[in-house]
């Protein structure tokens, strides 16, 4: 048996008579930034859906640290350590920046079945979040309601939130979606050094992003994996080009 | 600076966040020192009706207090918080008609079949969302009317009178309207700093996080369910009280207190007031009762009055009457 962190065994996923990710099975290593790249509509967050739980696979088994979380719901999974950020910004829009992390820092330290105390004032919560928000160069931002911030700083606020959350692995949901030149760069650089913490599963769809970060890089087209390894060898690959990279080419 | 604030435009700017400044404990403050000091303008003549409808003003504002919880920081818009009123009246009506006046044991009753209807229901209905936990809400309401209507050996439709008011330490204090009436301010003062450090608490904060994005919270780990259940079983209880006071204030009980009309009526104070605030339940509340009274001196026909006046408070005072008040956080 494989003692990968994440493995997925022949998942599948219909909507309707569509089938969106057909027998999936992919190992993701201790250590390595997984990206998983492939044309619109591929089935990319699709198949972050059923890692994360937000949505159920049809079929196959999905081993987290060694353990069978197929049937958890996301909760459940996020608590174990698999924690994911969203593709459209998913923040809590009139909670501080701070109060985002520290409510996150939350969710893993001690019970929130607590009904006296003023969360807010917690130091131990705030002082972890303050930490985070801080590695990410929001800590000027703090105080301000995560709604009224700019693209950029949600997106790097969001993975503020996912670090907070404890993970053992990190799934990224398009990271880059929507950002300037400035901001990207500033959220490849975060990713470079997060890549030496823990495994991370990327989907993006800047490919001079997925290059620079990946360690391996796996071609999803029509909810199939068609390809899978180092990155310079999926762009030496002819079926990926064909499929996907032609794209650009074209 | 501006740009920090009002861009989003939230309904309320306290439903961000709990009372912070100092300043937003003024409004509360006023609030709580004149029901403190009513009373004592019986002394100088003034009738003793206005006693008993500010006693019940204040067994109003509980109940719209504990649906604030549920509405204004949970975003469950229950439609049948009037059952839970209609629970705990009936708990006293039907223990005294049975000789069992001793207030500590009607009220235990009454917080214990509140927790267990709240319980029950609310496992059902919260795995609805929207416009569907308002309707089977609202279901669960009528089906307990319908049965008070039903309970022919509690006086089914009429109703059930009260032969005395609840006694406490084998006295019936609760006799004198004055007694009554701190009772019920006592409660609700309880019940509002109760409430007021739960919405704080770290249990208050998921329940505020679902109210914003029930995804973000279940992607860092929390399980919406179990705390929206929490706080409706939480809600109905405290709604609970408020009958037990309710029927003690009338000295009667109906079915009619359990009517989808009074769960509206509960929606209604809590719009006017303002959602979220907690005392903006208990200023709707005053609101509301004062020009049902006011304006029944004038014409049969009040409620067509109040109709207009909430559409005008819901398209130009988002925050109801605590939003106009501007407590900027």
């Amino acid at each position: 048996m494989s003692s990968a962190p994440l493995q997925l065994q022949n998942i599948c996923k219909n909507y309707g008579a569509l089938r969106v990710t057909d027998d999936v099975s992919l190992n993701i290593e201790a250590g390595e930034l997984h990206a998983i790249i492939g044309p619109n509509g591929a089935g990319k967050t699709t198949l972050i859906h059923q890692i994360s739980g937000h949505a159920q696979s049809d079929s196959g088994r999905i081993i987290f640290d060694g353990q069978d979380v197929s049937r958890l719901p996301m909760a459940e999974r996020a608590r174990m350590g698999l924690v994911r950020s969203f593709q459209i910004t998913s923040i809590l829009p009139r909670f501080s920046a701070l109060e985002n992390v520290a409510i996150a820092v939350q969710a893993r330290s001690g019970s929130s079945f607590s009904f006296f105390g003023n969360a807010s004032k917690e130091p131990a919560l705030n002082d972890t979040a303050m930490t985070l928000l801080s590695r990410f160069g929001l800590a000027a931002r703090a105080g301000v309601p995560a709604g009224q911030m700019s693209h950029g700083e949600k997106r790097q606020l969001e993975i503020a939130i996912a670090l907070a959350a404890k993970p053992k692995l990190l799934l990224l949901d398009e990271p880059l979606a929507g950002t300037s030149h400035d901001e990207s760069q500033r959220l490849i650089n975060t990713l470079q050094e997060l890549r030496k913490e823990l495994p991370i599963v990327l989907i993006e769809h800047d490919m001079d992003a997925v290059f620079a970060l990946a360690d391996r890089v796996s071609v999803l087209v029509y909810g199939r994996i068609i390809a899978s390894g180092s990155p310079q060898s999926i762009r030496d690959n002819a079926e990926v080009r064909a499929a996907y990279l032609g794209e650009e080419a074209a | 600076m501006n740009n920090l604030v009002d861009l989003d435009t939230p309904a309320s700017p306290a439903l961000a966040t709990p009372l912070r400044t100092s300043r937003a404990y003024v409004l509360p403050l006023i609030v709580f020192a004149i029901f403190a000091l009513v009373p004592l303008s019986v002394l100088w003549g003034s009738q003793s009706f206005i006693l008993a409808l500010v006693t019940r003003i204040m067994i109003l504002a509980l109940a719209a207090m504990s649906l604030d919880l549920l509405i204004g920081y949970g975003a469950m818009i229950s439609f049948g918080h009037a059952a839970y009123v209609g629970l705990g009246a009936y708990s006293v009506a039907i223990l005294s008609s049975h000789g069992i006046t001793d207030g500590f044991i009607q009220l235990a009753v009454a917080l214990g079949v509140s927790l267990i209807f709240a319980l029950f229901t609310g496992a059902i209905s919260l795995r609805t969302k929207g416009v569907y936990f308002i309707m089977i809400t609202l279901a669960f309401g009528q089906m307990l009317f319908f049965l008070g209507t039903s309970l022919a050996a509690y006086g089914g439709d009429d109703g059930l009178t009260l032969a005395s008011r609840s006694m406490f330490f084998a006295s019936n204090f609760l006799k004198n309207d004055v007694a009554m009436y701190y009772v019920a301010f006592g409660v609700l003062l309880g019940a509002y700093l109760l409430l007021r450090a739960i919405v704080a608490s770290r249990f208050g904060r998921v329940l505020r996080g679902i109210r914003e994005n029930p995804v973000r919270m279940e992607a860092i780990g929390f399980a919406p369910y179990r705390y929206q259940l929490t706080a409706y079983v939480i809600a109905g209880m405290i709604a609970g009280v408020s009958g037990f006071l309710l029927a003690n204030q009338t000295e009667f009980v109906s079915p009619a207190y359990t009517a989808w009309q009074r769960s509206g009526d509960l929606i209604f104070v809590l719009v006017l007031g303002g959602l979220g605030s907690l005392h903006g339940a208990i200023i709707g509340a005053a609101v509301f009762s004062l020009l049902a009274d006011i304006l029944s001196h004038y014409t049969e026909n009040w409620a067509l009055i109040f109709g207009p006046i909430l559409i005008l408070v819901v398209l130009y005072a988002r925050g109801g009457i605590t939003g106009l008040f501007g407590s900027k956080s």
